[in-house]
């Protein structure tokens, strides 16, 4: 399972207070305790800086790198901002990310095939957004089809399905669980990724449903996803459920787990 | 006037079947059609919106309330007289351009519907030109813009110049809201109004327009 480490984002308060101060200090004990709990790539988003963003995510890169040896995930909406963070970044980072929203599409395509890199391939139509397994599926396969034919490996493409939220649509989790299945199946050798925490919104007890989704995801397929490894609980049921789906040799990593104390009595 | 606590209760639990036929009793003991509105099924939504700002409901309450109420609409609409139903304002409510998330701005205009006001839903990715063009049609009291991405926020104050520039930004009142959206950016950019969910953009709603 590949994991992006994701609270280093400018819409958690403490963060914003860190980026606005320049804390490096903060700023890397954040990343570094991400990188201890088995983070495989260290997300920096500074979106609601607005008119600040490209600066401070480009601080962000050189902050993190600067004291970690860890690729990062530049995540922002904006291709300009990725634009920029790309060229700091040292070694091979993840781009989150790309979609077939035209100006998204037309700027990013560029970017992403100059160096090599991963690419988040959010499945967000040009002027709509998928609701269905099909719609995602379809959505999917266009940015994966357009991704290769501009010499993107099939290896470095991460399919972001697109979750929403349940609670205004109880078909929302089957529908993305579908994609998953579906794109995994369509192109072997390709990645699939989701952002936990929409599946959960307007509803109590986030955490539990985000875990239990996560669950879900896994055994239909997903290979990586973005969430917060410090939180053992949420890691736990991520060693466990791929034990139980034959992806962890001699349950190594469960065993790994246990032993670090992040499978613990629950 | 008869009491509607049967049917507050049935439209906050969302139990269109109860509801239905707590509508149909008022109907047949004679009750106006628009009472039943007005202290029966608005105050309802009201109170679904308040918990829901307070964190003591959630989206699927919401959206059930919601379907109840239409349905009970549904029966009183054919009773209503020309003129009965006095709307709260027309609300004038879409997401900004490069913006194609919904699902705030539909929860958005469902409470607001259910508090009694008229909505005019534009949809998403809507230019400034568009939003300009709606008000000088339909005239509302509120223009209600919405965003889900920092980077399709701009069009806000985009849409709020293009207002200006028509002549038209004291004519209507301006809420904006949405994840990334804050109290401050709404100062920074003159809005008249943020609301940070659904029911508190009714009461916020109501505040701008001076109506309990």
């Amino acid at each position: 399972m590949i994991v992006v480490g994701e609270k280093i984002n400018t819409s958690r308060k403490s963060i914003a207070e860190a980026v606005e101060k320049r804390d490096v200090d903060f700023i890397v004990k954040v990343a570094q305790a991400q990188v201890d709990a088995g983070a495989t790539y260290i997300d920096v988003n500074a979106g609601t800086l607005l008119e600040e963003e490209i600066d401070a995510l480009c601080w962000l890169v050189q902050t993190v790198q600067g004291a970690i040896d860890i690729p990062l995930s530049l995540d922002s909406p904006n291709p300009a901002a990725l634009a920029e963070a790309i060229k700091l970044h040292n070694g091979e980072p993840m781009i989150n990310s790309i979609s077939l929203e035209k100006d998204r599409l037309d700027a990013l395509l560029p970017i992403v095939t100059l160096q090599p890199c991963a690419v988040v391939a959010l499945c967000m139509a040009e002027t709509s957004m998928p609701t269905t397994t099909e719609e995602r599926v379809e959505v999917g396969s266009e940015l994966i089809d357009k991704l290769t034919d501009s010499g993107v490996m099939l290896e470095k493409i991460y399919v972001d399905p697109l979750v929403q939220p349940v609670s205004v649509d109880t078909n929302m989790g089957v529908a993305t669980l579908g994609a998953i299945d579906q794109i995994m199946g369509k192109y072997v050798g390709v990645n699939t990724i989701c952002g936990l925490s929409n599946i959960s919104y307007g509803l109590p007890e986030r955490k539990l449903i985000n875990r239990n989704f996560l669950a879900l995801a896994i055994a239909h397929g997903l290979n990586s996803a973005i969430l917060d490894p410090t939180d053992n609980l949420i890691m736990a049921t991520m060693y466990t459920v791929e034990m139980l789906m034959g992806k962890d040799e001699y349950c190594g990593n469960y065993i790994d787990a246990y032993e670090k104390g992040i499978i613990s009595k629950q | 006037m008869s009491d509607y606590e049967a049917l507050m209760e049935a439209v906050l639990k969302g139990d269109i079947k109860t509801a239905v036929a707590e509508t149909q009793k008022a109907i047949d003991a004679k009750d106006n059609a628009r009472g039943v509105l007005d202290n029966g099924l608005i105050p309802a939504m009201d109170e679904m919106g308040d918990r829901f700002s307070k964190g003591a409901a959630f989206v699927p309450q919401m959206l059930r309330a919601a379907k109840t109420m239409q349905e009970c609409v549904k029966l009183l609409q054919p009773l209503f007289a020309e003129g009965d139903v006095k709307s709260k304002g027309k609300v004038l409510i879409g997401t900004v351009k490069g913006d194609l998330h919904d699902i705030g701005k539909n929860l958005v205009a469902m409470m607001m519907e259910g508090a009694g006001f008229t909505i005019i839903d534009i949809g998403v990715d809507v230019a400034p030109d568009k939003f300009l063009e709606k008000v000088k049609e339909t005239n509302p009291d509120i223009v209600g813009m919405s965003a889900l991405l920092s980077t399709t926020m701009p069009a806000m104050p985009e849409t709020i110049e293009a207002l200006k520039a028509a002549g038209l930004r004291d004519k209507v009142k301006i809420m904006i809201g949405g994840a990334p959206v804050t109290e401050k950016y709404a100062t920074q950019i003159e809005a008249d109004s943020y609301a940070s969910d659904a029911g508190s953009a009714v009461a916020k709603a109501k505040g701008l327009l001076g109506i309990s």
